[in-house]
């Protein structure tokens, strides 16, 4: 193969590593980097994958310059302190690196369908490496993160009734820092390498020893940045939560979305710090030599595993209980039923927030750690998946006798019951040590992974965005494509990872690629249909927003409440104003929104006050692209680059907490304007007769 | 959120909106500023754990009974804790509007706050130079991070803590400043609080 | 998210603080620095005087007295109380703790027998 071939060539005789070690040079000016460092000059798909990136962005670019989008960019959107906009922000950096992480998983697939006996593939194992690394870094930190943050920071204010979160300009810097850490992965397809260790990093392989070029150091400082965004959207959501909803809105009256989105901020405070500790360390290794996880002078690798997975663990239940609120607000709608035992979910999320603590060994019970602490974490790992279950139950039983309407959004649903419940079971089946003795790293645990996260986040996420992109964007999406991307996903997700149970039980190990044994080879290429399927899916799902654009007139929604809604985001209009609420809502009950449509609410007509609201700020951008430099620079060992983006960082700074000028006021003509507008609008609707 | 806003109106009907605008939503900085840090607290956990789990993997070097110099650390204590007392000064000065005094009190606190990092520099420059730097062995390397990192947290509050007084001096005791003032003494005494970790987990029971 | 203007104009007293900043008092700050004196010295002074024989009761003693100092400087210092916003600030601080103590002994408990059993020759493997 012409790949493996080059780089055998281009490094001494090694096809294991991107770089000789020896051969890294550093200078004062340009640290570590070289013309090397460029692995399109010897890697056709790099190239390949290079030019058509280059291509894309460039008629991008040139398309924005040529309508002069530029300004508008920059003041409707990228200084917008609106947490509509960062929630949509967000939700366009998930769906873009959801291309890149679906490319890393494709060419995965294609591997390993091909590579039996004397054919090698068209990827070499070091090229290989860096790809299901990047898989599993871009999906879970630059895909689901950003997608479930977005949803969160959309909707939580519209749910509870507030105008913004808490802290807006700090919102508007945590999407920022989480773009910057997508900038640098990106960055590392071009310029250097990525790490080549699996998506965690364990040492001693991500040490400087055995990860000696820059690809470890990529993986640490997107890490990083994008780990305060998180840290900070987290302290952010839960203080708006606890502080700023509408009077009359006890916590046991708030939306389901809301007390998921309220355990997932409290998980994403208490565990992001410890990530943020264990990188920290694994930092100091690699850059002053210490010895924290070193096979030597007194360290321990183990301590790395430990505390990456006390982060590692909670972190799935981030993903996944905001989505749990999603299909708890779905199923409610589209049964046109209350929520049965909102009281019974809130004690299950509050439940599993607090048990995701007690069972992070459960991804390392193969070290060694003995038969009493396995079976404490085991009997731990069962009991969490008893509240879940529960979840399931009352889902199920606010269904029955529902009217119910199978919109998109209630088909992922179904799909998320089915898939995600044989998740969960063979979730148990790992929790017990003995079996997890045989299945640990196979594909089976692959399998399992993929069945939750695909099942449950990924499936939740599309049902969360058909769900509210109306109101986001004021029409719904098509339903035929719509449809067809569910079908694909659903059909593609099965077909891809059923075999891979398979092969798990058969006694395949993950992150192979190359195999000797020919009988597995079909179970390999089922799987890649299956990838092709969740292809289609994928491009069904961006024909869907396009065909949605260009047919939005018929797909306009005028009311605000295309699905007969029972949360108070509903009330407003779609999109909504800037300022949510021309007047704060009052709380009586739970489902607020469909109390007041119950009980003969009225749209106000007049009466309109000013309304108080922060300013935008260029400040996050400016920010975060100095810790990107920054990043960049301590990468590739340009010390005086770093410094000097840290001195500028502390002085930006500083100098940014001298503005005291940060809000203003919309003028009650304005708020007139906008209130009679929209009253106009669905006076419209009911004349014509159009009927949701 | 707790103003008292009527849900009824005379005639029964329930209101469901605040036209009066009587509700405003409190001010969250402060708790804002406590859940940060108890993220803080948290990064601090898994250093301490870490020190816990190697800080007796002496790899055939120095160990702290060898290198402790407990005088210091009281001395170092002492200090830390005078300037939480001189924090607590600052807090009353404000309450009593008094400006002057306010960033009186401030300064005081901050060079406090510098002697503990001169000191802290001088105990890392002398162990560095007796060959017990971070890199000699796993204790090391945890004392290092886990100290050090406090450290970094009194010099950032410093840093802060002089912004500050040029910005109440500037605007004077805003109620933006009071939060700050407020934020930043938050703050200090939480790493008062680490410090008393630090000096009985890592000194004491190292010496012990 | 930001002053009203013209809210608050009767809450600008003398004395009283918006925002939910905590009252502060002289006797308050003063009471916690003594009794934090004293639960510094002496653990310092068991420590340097070799007071107690056994070193782990000795350890034992001054975590004690690290744990009530820190309740000291939680009360004292900053004012910790069950009330302060809604009780809010009590409830992040204890779920925050019992997570500290979770990474704290979890970690130890585990790389303990990780060591244990994984340390090469140090004992019968067929015991595993």
């Amino acid at each position: 193969m012409g790949g493996l071939d080059q780089i055998q060539h281009k490094s001494s005789g090694s096809a294991l590593m991107a770089i000789d070690p020896s051969k890294i040079t550093h200078s004062p000016i340009t640290g570590i980097m070289s013309w090397d460092a460029l692995p399109m000059l010897y890697d056709p798909i790099l190239l390949w994958t290079f030019i058509g990136t280059a291509v894309i962005g460039l008629a991008m670019l040139t398309a924005i310059t040529k309508y002069k989008l530029w300004g508008y960019l920059w003041t409707e959107w990228f200084t917008s302190i609106d947490h509509k906009k960062i929630g949509i922000m967000y939700m366009v950096l998930g769906l873009v690196m959801l291309l890149r992480g679906f490319a890393d998983a494709i060419m995965m697939r294609l591997q390993q369908a091909i590579a039996f006996g004397d054919n090698l593939g068209y990827l070499p194992p070091h090229h290989y490496d860096q790809i299901f690394t990047a898989h599993g870094v871009i999906m879970i930190f630059f895909v689901a993160m950003p997608l479930v943050t977005g949803l969160m920071n959309y909707l939580v204010p519209l749910q509870i009734g507030a105008r913004d979160v808490a802290f807006p300009f700090l919102n508007n810097f945590s999407f920022w820092m989480t773009s910057c850490g997508a900038v640098l992965v990106m960055m590392s397809l071009f310029f250097g390498e990525f790490a080549a260790t699996g998506w965690l990093a364990y040492p001693p392989l991500s040490g400087i020893t055995h990860s000696p070029w820059v690809g470890v150091d990529y993986y640490i400082w997107a890490l990083q940045i994008a780990g305060v965004g998180t840290l900070l959207s987290g302290v952010n959501l839960l203080v708006t939560i606890i502080k700023m909803r509408a009077p009359g809105m006890s916590l046991m009256r708030m939306p389901v979305f809301t007390w998921t989105s309220l355990c997932t901020n409290v998980l994403i405070v208490v565990s992001f710090p410890v990530l943020t500790a264990v990188l920290g360390l694994l930092t100091l290794d690699r850059y002053l030599g210490t010895n924290f996880f070193t096979s030597d002078l007194g360290g321990n690798a183990m301590m790395y595993v430990n505390l990456v997975w006390i982060w590692g663990h909670p972190e799935v239940y981030i993903l996944i209980l905001p989505l749990f609120g999603v299909f708890s607000e779905i199923v409610s709608t589209y049964s046109g039923k209350r929520l049965f035992g909102y009281s019974s979910m809130v004690y299950a999320t509050v439940c599993i927030t607090i048990l995701s603590y007690l069972v992070w060994l459960h991804h390392f019970f193969t070290m060694g750690s003995g038969a009493s602490v396995n079976s404490f974490f085991g009997i731990t790992t069962m009991i969490i998946s008893i509240p879940t279950g529960a979840k399931i139950f009352n889902w199920l039983f606010t269904m029955y006798r529902g009217r119910i309407r199978f919109e998109v959004p209630m088909l992922w649903t179904m799909g998320f019951m089915v898939t995600f419940v044989v998740g969960g079971m063979t979730g148990v089946l790992l929790a017990v040590p003995p079996a997890d003795f045989v299945l640990h790293n196979s594909l089976f645990l692959v399998a399992h992974f993929h069945n939750v996260i695909i099942g449950g986040v990924v499936f939740g996420l599309f049902a969360a965005m058909t769900h509210w992109f109306p109101k986001a964007f004021g029409f719904k999406l098509d339903d035929f494509w719509g449809k067809l991307s569910f079908w694909m996903w659903l059909a593609g997700y099965w077909l891809a990872f059923t075999p891979l149970y398979v092969l798990g039980l058969m006694g395949v190990t993950r992150r192979m690629s190359h195999f000797d044994d020919p009988s597995l080879q079909i179970w390999f290429q089922i799987a890649l249909v299956g990838a092709v399927l969740v292809g289609i899916g994928i491009f069904a799902f961006l024909v869907c927003i396009f065909v949605s654009f260009r047919k939005r007139e018929q797909l306009r929604d005028v009311t605000g409440d295309p699905w007969d809604g029972r949360t108070l985001e509903w009330s407003t209009s779609s999109p909504p104003p800037v300022y949510n609420f021309a007047f704060t809502p009052v709380v009586h009950d739970n489902d607020a929104w469909w109390d007041m449509k119950q009980r003969g609410f009225q749209r106000p007509t007049g009466g309109f006050t000013p309304i108080h609201m922060p300013k935008n700020t260029g400040a996050g951008v400016v920010l975060a692209g100095l810790s990107t430099a920054g990043g960049f620079a301590m990468i590739w060992h340009i010390w005086w680059l770093a410094i000097a983006a840290l001195v500028a960082i502390v002085g930006y700074s500083i100098w940014h907490s001298f503005n005291y000028d940060r809000d203003y006021f919309i003028p009650a003509e304005e708020v007139d304007t906008t209130e009679q507008l929209r009253t106009q609008q669905m006076r419209t609707q009911q004349l014509s007769g159009a009927h949701v | 959120m707790s103003e008292p806003i009527a849900m009824t109106r005379e005639d029964g009907s329930p209101v469901f909106l605040d036209t009066k605008g009587d509700h405003h939503p409190q001010n969250g900085t402060l708790l804002g500023f406590w859940l940060y840090l108890l993220s803080d607290l948290m990064i601090f956990a898994s250093l301490f754990a870490t020190y816990g789990v190697l800080g007796r993997s002496y790899a055939a070097g120095p160990s702290g009974a060898d290198l402790f110099d407990l005088k210091l650390i009281a001395a170092n204590t002492a200090i830390l804790l005078v300037s939480s007392i001189t924090y607590g000064f600052a807090m009353i000065a404000m309450q009593n509007r008094n400006q002057r005094r306010v960033i009186g009190w401030l300064i005081a606190t901050g060079l406090l706050g510098l002697g503990f990092i001169a000191i802290e520099l001088y105990e890392f420059l002398h162990l560095i130079h007796l060959g017990a730097g971070p890199q000699r062995s796993a204790f090391l390397s945890a004392f290092f991070a886990l100290v050090g990192t406090h450290g970094l947290h009194v010099l950032f509050g410093v840093i802060w803590l002089v912004v500050l007084c040029v910005q109440i001096d500037k605007h004077g005791l805003t109620r933006a400043n009071t939060r700050r003032i407020a934020c930043l003494s938050m703050f200090w005494h939480f790493l008062d609080v680490v410090w008393i970790g630090v000096f009985t987990f890592v000194y004491l029971m190292g010496v012990v | 998210m930001g002053e009203h203007a013209g809210q608050h104009a009767t809450h600008d007293a003398h004395d009283h603080l918006e925002d939910g900043i905590p009252h502060a008092s002289a006797k308050e700050y003063l009471t916690g620095f003594v009794l934090s004196v004293v639960l510094t010295v002496i653990p310092f002074w068991l420590v340097m005087g070799k007071v107690i024989p056994s070193p782990t009761v000795t350890s034992l003693v001054i975590l004690g007295f690290a744990a009530v100092q820190i309740v000291v400087h939680m009360f004292y210092f900053l004012h910790m109380n069950a009330k302060s916003e809604g009780g809010w600030n009590m409830l992040a601080l204890i779920f925050t703790l019992v997570l500290v103590v979770i990474v704290l002994a979890g970690s130890l408990w585990v790389m303990y027998h990780l060591n244990t059993n994984m340390m090469p020759a140090l004992h019968d493997m067929q015991n595993m």
